[in-house]
């Protein structure tokens, strides 16, 4: 009888610390599986970030770095250019991303870095308590918007996507969900093509997941994944943006 | 052995002694006065095959020598004051995930963004961690262009056998000078150093273990015992480290104390004392961490005193002063903010020290 599902061997067996209902369970799942999939897990190096995941070292059973609060794509950097035959990606939060490491980003992505991007929008910080995120939702209340987020004062939500998209240098940007289980579906087959076009040495790609965060939506978990559904996918539209 | 003599700044020199260490990743941001270090790796680095990269910040140029010493490569960055004051965080993460790695600060005026002339005032912050934790960076002092050359096969051999990162302590003036230098090849710098292994370093994880590089540890405990490694680790740079050039301490009754450019300027009063017959000496510190205490413990029973002259108000000095432990009075003469003490300012100090 042949095997057709399993625990992926990129993933060690351990439980984890995220709460329950969180996303980060699932976005390292997804990554693991294509990393065995495509057969690359002895080239893999990981750049985690500051945030929750940070101890995502502890949950794949590759090599690993941390980086400095925003600073994952300038290690990445490094790294790739030292080592361009290692498949080299980063995991960061929307904070370490696209509010501490704007200036990372966009200058990583600007010189077309051979890299992959697994950017993880929950539109709060998670390790820090639910403080507002450069993607907070209009109206969000977080920590440090306890009226909700207002245009007046912490302005729009950062898409940040859709700004990398403008770069020459950047070849593939999608934006994809974990809400549903079509949508996990889809949000594999992205990152896989995100892996697959640095194998191919096609250039920097990224993928923005929407993750769900029910601790600091103050909702279940079946509530938050409601919530991206059908709320924040209207700020994020979701699809291939690049 | 393939061996020239060229004439070259201070800056290039530093530059070529990376190159010849065998540095595989300068990355680096445009800040005077070190601009000739970053155009200079600009022209050579791609020409070998190795890696340069003009960061878009002085945070990215030490993050992105963080990744590349985490997969194992010989990395630097350079870059001055302000620039260096931007890259604590970065020296910090160094320090405590071990890693190896070179920062070159050309120092100038401060604080804020000063001015561009030579300056000292950043001995406290290099000397002391300088960023965030309980860490010490190893820190040599070149005070020649010559020197300036030759303490980088130094300062990466350094880095790599203590997994830590090692600052090179120019200044404005030593960098723009030109001076004659001796080079040798890449080949024989590298052969000579025996490159370590980092089986440690992030390589993809074929036929081993994965490895983490890391310097979160949350559990109870766990991070104080990194540190208490990092203290054995320091102890023993301090016992084994420490270098220094003396200068007639066996009979010298005023002995000054100085490094870099102040080296040299003090070098030049010691010889005209000494002309004059005086007893004048010199202790000219070579590390600056581990500072070497050991060349203050000299004959106990002659009485001398030490005159510090730094480019600073007095930073080193508290280095001096905790070395002689209140044996001997220790005097101080410093400028900064771009003021240089002169040879004769030195001599006039020294003067009314022996009237006293």
């Amino acid at each position: 009888m042949e095997k057709i599902f399993s625990h992926p061997k990129s993933l060690r067996k351990v439980s984890t610390h995220y709460c329950p209902g969180c996303g980060h369970g699932i976005a390292h799942r997804l990554i693991a599986e294509v990393i065995d999939e495509l057969e690359i897990r002895e080239r893999i190096i990981a750049v985690a970030p500051v945030g929750c995941a940070v101890l995502a070292y502890d949950y794949w059973d590759f090599d690993c770095t941390e980086a400095a609060h925003g600073r994952a794509l300038s290690v990445a950097t490094g790294m790739k250019r030292i080592r361009p035959e290692n498949i080299i990606f980063t995991y960061q939060g929307d904070g370490d991303l696209a509010a501490i490491g704007t200036n990372e980003t966009i200058h990583t992505a600007n010189r077309g870095e051979n890299l992959t991007v697994i950017f993880i929008n929950n539109a709060v910080y998670g390790m820090t308590g639910g403080q507002m995120a450069p993607t907070t939702l209009l109206g969000q209340k977080t920590a440090t918007t306890p009226a909700g987020r207002k245009v007046a004062s912490e302005g729009y939500p950062l898409k940040i996507s859709e700004l990398l998209a403008q770069l020459p240098a950047v070849k593939f940007i999608e934006r994809t969900s974990l809400h549903s289980p079509q949508e996990v579906i889809k949000t594999k087959r992205a990152i896989k093509e995100a892996f697959e076009n640095q194998i191919n040495q096609i250039g920097f790609s990224m993928v923005e997941v929407l993750s769900p965060c029910p601790t600091y939506w103050n909702l279940s978990p079946k509530q938050a994944l409601d919530w991206i559904r059908d709320v924040m996918v209207k700020e994020f539209p979701l699809g291939r943006i690049k | 052995m393939k061996r020239n003599r060229i004439l070259i700044t201070g800056n290039e020199a530093m530059a070529q002694g990376a190159i010849d260490a065998g540095c595989q990743l300068y990355a680096g941001y445009p800040i005077t006065p070190q601009n000739e270090f970053t155009a200079y790796m600009a022209r050579r680095m791609p020409e070998l095959g190795r890696v340069f990269i003009q960061a878009e910040s002085e945070l990215a140029a030490i993050n992105m020598v963080f990744g590349a010493a985490a997969s194992g490569a010989r990395a630097m960055t350079s870059s001055s004051s302000p620039g260096i004051s931007l890259k604590q965080e970065g020296i910090s993460y160094l320090a405590g995930a071990q890693l190896p790695a070179v920062i070159v600060n050309v120092m100038r005026g401060g604080p804020g963004l000063g001015n561009i002339s030579p300056a000292q005032s950043d001995y406290f912050q290099a000397t002391r961690g300088g960023g965030h934790g309980d860490y010490h960076s190893i820190v040599l002092a070149p005070s020649t262009v010559s020197e300036s050359y030759d303490c980088m096969a130094k300062a990466f051999d350094l880095a790599d056998k203590y997994r830590t990162p090692v600052i090179v302590l120019s200044d404005g003036m030593l960098g723009q000078m030109m001076e004659p230098i001796v080079v040798q090849s890449t080949e024989y710098r590298v052969q000579r150093s025996k490159l370590r292994a980092k089986p440690w370093a992030l390589t993809g994880c074929k036929g081993r273990k994965p490895n983490i590089i890391r310097s979160l540890y949350l559990a109870e405990g766990v991070l104080e015992k990194l540190n208490l490694t990092l203290q054995k680790k320091y102890k023993a740079i301090q016992e084994k480290e420490q270098r220094y050039e003396g200068l007639f301490l066996d009979d010298a009754k005023i002995i000054l104390v100085a490094y870099g450019t102040m080296a040299r300027i003090t070098k030049s009063v010691v010889k005209r004392l000494r002309d004059k017959g005086k007893k004048i000496g010199l202790i000219h510190p070579i590390t600056l961490w581990p500072f070497p205490k050991k060349a203050f413990t000299g004959k106990p029973s002659s009485h001398r005193r030490y005159l510090v002259v730094e480019m600073s108000y007095g930073q080193m000095l508290e280095d001096v002063k905790l070395a002689v432990e209140g044996k001997f009075p220790v005097e101080f003469l410093g400028r900064a903010g771009g003021g240089i003490p002169t040879e004769e300012q030195i001599i006039n100090k020294i003067v009314k020290l022996s009237n006293c």
